[in-house]
């Protein structure tokens, strides 16, 4: 089946297209089990557990950009927690300009936050947070343009490895203690909360919750495709090779501190996107987002899930948090020697995550499969040395090339 | 300055180079001349330079003092790496260096010459003329049958072959080679002899080399470098009745 060359990439990404299917299936299903259920049923969903989702959704989001910038491009960026943050304070700001006189002082224009201060008037930065749609253009406006300014002088200086991690840690650290301050006008220690609506729509409604678990959901669809655009192409490739062999790419002539520099533009603003989805789900956003640790999370997740695949992330993003929900429940005093543990375990036995570890059984149990039928040219090795003899239709030499490459992963990470 | 090389065409043209690091003056005063087409080996002990020449010329180092002219008209130490191999100077690493990750084809086709901007290699397609030009790259450094591998499983003097192939698709009008027959067999050193002689016919080359039968087998010119400057320049055996030369590299 030919769907063109512009799906070319996402067909040739057969765990990617289970994952998109599994995505669209759950935004289709969980809100209607929400939704249509009555409660007390079997199959109802409550609204608890769909805005745990979304959560989930969100932050899968979050490890995907990671991701692209970590698995592809090399560069170990610990401060994606910052961009994520900001791109929710921009939502949050919206979503406080929704609340109107309905604070608790009842001021027409000032957050309440504003009025305990004695402020007067409105700070010019929060001039058009009024608007829905300038707050989404500063979503992605914002981690954007933070995002360049760091990676042009960061990049341009050829700071790499531990050190470029180190300075991504203090940019996100120095963003805490900023906005941990009341004077910088974003409600300081309590952040920004107690919203009302978005759009119109009451923000405790279970309908709106739906909504916006389908807009997450629908999110990291599209965010998973144009990550797989991007590292399908060719760009791509010049990533793996910044990566591989930095310097080999220099002398190749291509500018490796502006490929770098677009790929953390593009991952910040996908940090940021997450972001402004998950404020409205959780109703709360404060300065402990910036903090250090919570960028380190991140990086676990995309660890535990595989690096470098992009369904890992994902995958890796919702099981950690699952874990996460249920350990501090059950738990609590465990769960940061568990998160601990974690990382320990899939850094020394799991090089390539979860999904890495069930490639390997699928590879084993389907070379067993092949091994009983006694088929010549199944397996990969057998199509690779047919691919000698006689050229093998496109299809068969791209599958080819992704199962090589997946243990090209394993060559890297040992 | 260039008044000679007006009349006498050159690739290129060290005028006085000197580069220090702390103290140590790794280049004193270097200067070479390359006329278009030629192949020249590069040979010296440990410590003469031989790399440092070979950053300079790249725009990895920046020189203290002297110019490096290509093709009569650019200095290179104004450039940065990128732009001086987009400029046509491509250069092969003394440890082979690939992209382990990607197949062989695809190491072809990042050095393939063109698509160097962000956007390019985002929207980038490859035409049918340029995968003919990757197969007839294939074909010279002797891979097409491990093109859809990963460079990463290649033996070592196949890694060799495949760096030398990513120079010559770049198209590149110098290349600068630091030696290649480290961790050949005796076979592959003499068929990478061979190609390089056979490269010449197109391009310039400057190939440094510790290995005295291959630098024979390449038949041209020789510099020995000695303390960052040129001790001696010639052919192979008039390189080596020298004087000065046996005692560097035998007395002491």
């Amino acid at each position: 089946m030919k769907l063109g060359p512009v799906t070319q990439f996402l067909m040739n990404d057969t765990a990617g297209k289970y994952l998109l299917s599994v995505l669209l299936g759950i935004a289709l299903v969980i809100p209607a089990l929400n939704l249509m259920m009555p409660e007390g049923s079997a199959l109802h969903v409550s609204t608890y557990t769909l805005t745990l989702l979304g959560k989930y959704l969100c932050y899968a989001l979050l490890a995907l950009a990671v991701d692209l910038i970590w698995g592809y491009c090399g560069i170990l960026s610990l401060g994606h927690g910052a961009f994520f943050a900001l791109g929710g304070y921009a939502m949050g700001m919206y979503l406080m300009r929704q609340i109107g006189d309905r604070g608790v002082y009842g001021h027409p224009e000032l957050p309440d936050f504003m009025v305990f201060l004695n402020w007067e008037e409105l700070p010019w930065y929060w001039f058009g947070f009024d608007n829905f749609f300038f707050a989404m253009i500063i979503v992605a406006l914002v981690p954007g343009i933070l995002a360049f300014v760091f990676g042009w002088l960061a990049f341009r200086s050829r700071v790499t490895g531990v050190y470029l991690s180190i300075i991504t840690q203090a940019l996100t650290y120095a963003l805490m203690l900023a906005f941990f301050r009341n004077d910088m006008g974003f409600g300081g220690n309590n952040g920004l909360t107690d919203f009302k609506d978005l759009l119109g729509y009451n923000l405790q409604s279970d309908t709106t919750r739906a909504v916006l678990f389908v807009a997450s959901a629908l999110s990291l669809v599209l965010g998973y495709i144009l990550c797989r655009y991007i590292v399908s192409s060719k760009l791509g490739r010049v990533m793996v090779s910044v990566r591989d062999a930095e310097s080999r790419t220099r002398f190749l002539g291509y500018r490796v501190d502006k490929f770098k520099l677009f790929v953390f533009v593009v991952s910040a603003v996908l940090a940021g996107v997450a972001g402004a989805l998950y404020v409205p789900q959780v109703g709360i956003i404060n300065p402990g987002e910036f903090s250090p640790i919570n960028s380190i999370e991140i990086i676990i997740w995309v660890a535990v899930g595989g690096r470098g695949t992009l369904y890992g992330a994902i995958v890796g993003a919702v099981l950690v948090n699952y874990a996460k929900t249920y350990f501090t429940a059950a738990f609590p005093e465990l769960w940061l020697f568990f998160l601990g543990a974690l990382f320990v375990v899939s850094t020394l036995y799991l090089p390539r995550g979860v999904v890495g570890l069930a490639e390997q059984i699928l590879e084993k149990w389907r070379s067993r499969h092949a091994a009983s039928l006694e088929t010549s040219g199944q397996n990969a090795t057998g199509q690779a040395a047919s691919a000698r003899d006689h050229s093998p239709p496109e299809d068969e030499k791209n599958d080819d090339a992704g199962t090589n490459r997946k243990s090209a992963v394993e060559l890297s990470t040992n | 300055m260039q008044a000679k090389h007006i009349s006498q065409p050159s690739i290129l043209y060290l005028n006085g180079v000197s580069v220090s690091f702390d103290g140590f003056k790794a280049l004193n005063s270097l200067s070479l001349d390359l006329r278009p087409g030629e192949l020249r080996a590069i040979i010296g002990p440990n410590g003469a330079g031989k790399t440092t020449m070979m950053d300079v010329i790249t725009g990895k180092t920046r020189p203290d003092e002297g110019e490096v002219i290509f093709n009569n008209r650019v200095d290179l130490t104004q450039h940065d790496e990128a732009a001086i191999a987009n400029m046509g100077v491509g250069r092969k690493f003394q440890k082979p260096t690939v992209i382990e990750s990607l197949t062989v084809f695809e190491n072809l086709e990042l050095a393939l010459a063109g698509g160097r901007s962000v956007l390019a290699s985002l929207f980038h397609k490859l035409g049918a003329r340029q995968k003919e030009r990757i197969d007839e790259i294939l074909v010279l450094v002797d891979l097409v049958q491990r093109s859809d591998e990963l460079a990463g499983a290649l033996s070592h003097g196949q890694k060799q072959w495949l760096e030398i192939g990513m120079l010559l698709i770049q198209e590149p009008e110098l290349l600068l080679i630091d030696e290649p027959a480290a961790g050949m067999t005796d076979v592959e050193t003499e068929k990478t002899a061979e190609l390089f002689k056979e490269v010449s016919k197109k391009h310039s080359l400057v190939v440094v080399e510790h290995d005295m039968d291959f630098v024979r087998a390449l038949e041209c010119k020789v510099t020995v470098l000695h303390e960052g400057r040129v001790l001696a320049e010639g052919s192979l055996d008039q390189v080596q009745k020298n004087e000065q030369v046996i005692e560097v590299y035998l007395g002491r």
